[in-house]
């Protein structure tokens, strides 16, 4: 992937290029792609002048990032405990049905990622969906359809 | 404009508060995220509209809050001066609300909360159950401002105690009081909060940073998340307060990157202060300079942890230390550091304004003032509670939580999260204060208060805290990286009816080893949920063990579905719904279940009204 260094010197600039701010910078590295290209890595590590497995250590520890581009829309099923007593399971196993896909995974034509989350702080309306950023409360496994729209596959 | 002295600050207070019309009718919007799931922000668009279109502007203000605790009945919205609190609102109800209620002072019938008890309905906030008897020290002033305006935040009395310290009182003075308070760390075990500041302020060293510990990992509680993004402020001048007495110039908040509103509103905040002079150098002209980093977090449960926070706001993976050398003596970058949960930070500054014989006549012998908890889970009145330390289980769940939905029964409660426990019905009556929490296996933690009902499998839970703790185990230490796995096979194992007796006694020495070895708290504590449900429900591993059976009906391996003859109306509901072909059948007509064909995913289950899925 041909990635644009001085979009990527912007952000690290706004740290100073300290060290300390490694996750920051992913973070917004992160937002920019929705992934961490591999070029965009080697490219912080170097001007950071840390080395590459420091920086390869922390994107893989935090989950936070991902190494793996994703889907154009991204569905977080919450798997924190207040969803899970309340079924969250049922809506995950329905909409990895109706995806084709399992967790973790982007669907063949792009178009969604399916995660889960630990918890995304609306636990009183749980089962709680997030679709590209916007909560969805009360979800049971017949709102899946609702949720993806017309859209099956 | 940069306030230099306290007086410049009371003179811009009086001012703001001169300005404001105590009677001006105001419209509260919550936009905590419980509400903007219920979309409030279309009900608050829809107001903003109305006032325009009627030309109110000028006469009403309307004012989008942080989370009024009642999440389960979102969107809400508070009409003050008179404090008439309308739940459910929809932006079709808006004009009424405007021309009923703001214009002619008669109330929306419709709007208002029934009392499931007596059937009643309630007009005002304090009248509903659910609020009267909580104590809201804290959650009450996420009513009254709007986290974006800090002049909202200084017309209730905010930076006053600041004010008063840095004017009036000496470092040790300020940990003497908070010492005297009795308050104890909200985050996690309940360290005391006045002897955590005294040791960082008397460590070695010319640079010590005061951080504010916003991760709340804990899944199911979201206090954390609601004080910060509904009333920052309150964490900020705790902090500023906090840095005063240790020393420090530097500070951090830490905050959960899952939270994109929490992060914005305390940047907003942060930036608000810094231009008022809360925070920067020479702090209302005292001498005293201190100024806060936000950074956010990456998704890792033990980033809580606070060696492992620490490690990564220096910008390495989330790691525990051994905590042989206290963090107050080196912690972030090596410096002496004092790490606070946002609940404590926002608890000073109260302390500070009405003293410590005020704050420490709330609460029991050894657990001082005010807890919120997330009551969540199957409960009927779900959000977020604030009670005074040792108020009963049974007045929470029952009282303000209404009970358990659906005429079912209560099973248990857990609290403290993955490190903490789940507590029987035998116990409902207990005080809830820190100590009384550890002593049946469980601990206050962060606030979570899971509710459980007869539908709740215990062994389930059991393996869902163990694995989850697995998969945040952040793997440095053998016995927390190792033991989690093989725990939680054995639980699966019991899940699938696989399980023996010895497996019992191997989970007892599995938890002694995780307690005994483990590097971090995460490990030491990790057996809590498992060893507790062991201890109050054995019964029910024994039945899976034994018998082969979930009396719970939860787990997949011990159960089958079917379709019970004599409730069936033939709607066809299941049927439709199944995603395996499993059930077939006439409209109007008994429908029929083939077990080889389903997958018990429960659809059907849920989705029959007439009680005609079985699950045996
Ligand atoms: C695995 C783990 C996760 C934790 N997560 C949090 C958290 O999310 N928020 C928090 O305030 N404390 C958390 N703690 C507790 C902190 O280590 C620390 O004790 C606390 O933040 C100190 O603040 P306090 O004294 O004000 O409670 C966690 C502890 C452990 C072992
Ligand atoms: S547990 Fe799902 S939002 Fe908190």
């Amino acid at each position: 992937m041909k990635i644009d260094e001085s979009k990527l010197d912007s952000i690290i600039n706004e740290y100073n290029g300290e060290k300390g701010s490694l996750i920051s910078i992913l973070q917004d590295i992160q937002a920019q792609y929705q992934y961490l290209p591999r070029e965009a890595m080697d490219h912080v590590a170097k001007r950071l002048k840390i080395p590459r497995v420091q920086v390869f250590g922390v994107a893989t520890f935090f989950k936070a990032f991902s190494l793996k581009p994703k889907g154009k829309q991204q569905i977080h099923v919450c798997m924190g405990t207040a969803c899970h007593v309340r079924g969250s399971r049922m809506v995950l196993e329905e909409l990895e049905r109706k995806l084709g896909i399992k967790a973790g995974d982007t669907t063949a034509d792009n178009e969604y990622t399916l995660e889960t989350v630990n918890c995304v702080g609306a636990c009183a309306l749980g089962p709680v969906v997030v679709k590209n950023e916007e909560y969805r409360g009360q979800m049971t496994p017949i709102k899946v359809e609702s949720l993806l729209g017309s859209k099956k596959t | 404009m940069k306030l230099s002295s306290e007086k410049e600050l009371e003179d811009l207070r009086n001012e703001i508060i001169s300005e404001r019309d105590p009677d001006k009718p105001c419209i509260a919007v919550c936009g905590g995220t419980g509400c903007h799931a219920s979309g409030c922000s279309n009900v608050a668009r829809e107001i903003q509209a109305e006032l325009d279109s009627k030309n109110l502007k000028d006469k009403v203000d309307l004012r989008i809050t942080g989370c009024h605790g009642f999440c389960e009945r979102g969107p809400i919205v508070i009409v003050f001066p008179e404090g008439i609190f309308y739940q459910k609102v929809i932006p079709t109800d808006v004009k009424e609300i405007i021309a009923s209620t703001v214009e002619n002072g008669k109330i929306v019938d419709k709007l208002l909360y029934q009392d499931p008890v007596s059937g009643k309905k309630k007009v005002h906030v304090e009248e509903i159950t659910f609020y009267h008897k909580q104590n809201r020290l804290l959650l009450e002033n996420n009513t009254r401002v709007d986290p974006a305006q800090i002049k909202d935040y200084l017309a209730i009395k905010g930076y006053s105690a600041l004010a008063k310290v840095l004017g009036t009182m000496t470092p040790e003075a300020v940990i003497d009081v908070v010492k005297k308070s009795g308050l104890r760390g909200r985050g996690g075990g309940g360290f005391p909060t006045g002897r955590k500041w005294e040791s960082t302020r008397d460590a070695q060293g010319d640079i010590k940073y005061v951080i504010c510990n916003a991760d709340e990992g804990d899944p199911g509680a979201y206090m954390d998340r609601s004080i910060l993004e509904g009333n920052p402020h309150s964490v900020l001048e705790g902090m500023i307060i906090g840095a005063f007495a240790i020393g420090s110039n530097e500070g951090y908040v830490y905050v959960r990157n899952e939270y994109p509103l929490a992060v914005s509103n305390i940047s907003v905040a942060i930036k608000q202060a810094r231009e008022l002079g809360f925070l920067g150098e020479n702090i209302l002209g005292s001498g005293f300079s201190f100024d806060v980093k936000l950074n956010r977090g990456g998704g890792a449960f033990v980033c809580g942890e606070s060696t492992a926070l620490m490690a990564s706001l220096e910008g390495k993976p989330g790691e525990p230390r051994a905590k042989y050398i206290h963090t107050s003596e080196k912690g972030l970058w090596d410096k002496p550091s004092n790490l606070n949960n946002v609940e404590t930070w926002a608890n000073v500054p109260m302390i500070i304004n009405n003293g410590y014989e005020w704050y420490s006549a709330i609460g029991t012998e050894s657990s001082k003032g005010t807890k919120v908890f997330s009551l969540v889970g199957k409960i009927n009145n779900t959000g977020l509670v604030e009670v005074p330390m040792g108020m009963s289980l049974r007045e929470i769940i029952f009282d303000i939580g209404g009970g358990i939905p659906g005429g079912k029964s209560f099973k248990a409660v857990q609290t403290g999260g993955p490190s903490g426990g789940c507590i029987p019905e035998s116990l409902i009556d207990m005080p809830v204060d820190y100590e009384r929490l550890t002593e049946v296996g469980s601990m206050m933690g962060s606030g979570g208060m899971i509710v459980m009902d007869e539908d709740t499998c215990m062994v389930d839970l059991a393996k869902y805290f163990t694995n989850f703790l697995q998969e945040e185990s952040c793997g440095k230490c053998v016995p927390c990286r190792e033991g989690l796995r093989r725990m939680g096979e054995i639980l699966k194992d019991i899940t699938q009816g696989k399980g023996s007796m010895e497996d019992l006694s191997l989970i007892e020495d599995l938890a002694g080893m995780l307690k005994d070895a483990s590097l971090c708290a995460l490990g030491t504590t990790a057996a809590n949920p498992v060893m507790s449900t062991l201890k109050y429900f054995r019964d029910e591993y024994i039945a899976h063990i034994s018998d082969h059976k979930c009396p719970a009906g939860v787990c997949r391996e011990l159960i089958t579905y079917g379709i019970d003859p004599d409730n069936c109306t033939g709607c066809g509901l299941c049927k439709k719904n199944c995603p395996s072909g499993a059930i077939s059948g006439e409209r109007k007509h008994t429908h029929v279940l083939d077990t080889g064909k389903c997958i018990k995913c429960g659809i059907c289950y849920n989705v029959c009204k007439f009680e005609a899925v079985r699950k045996e």
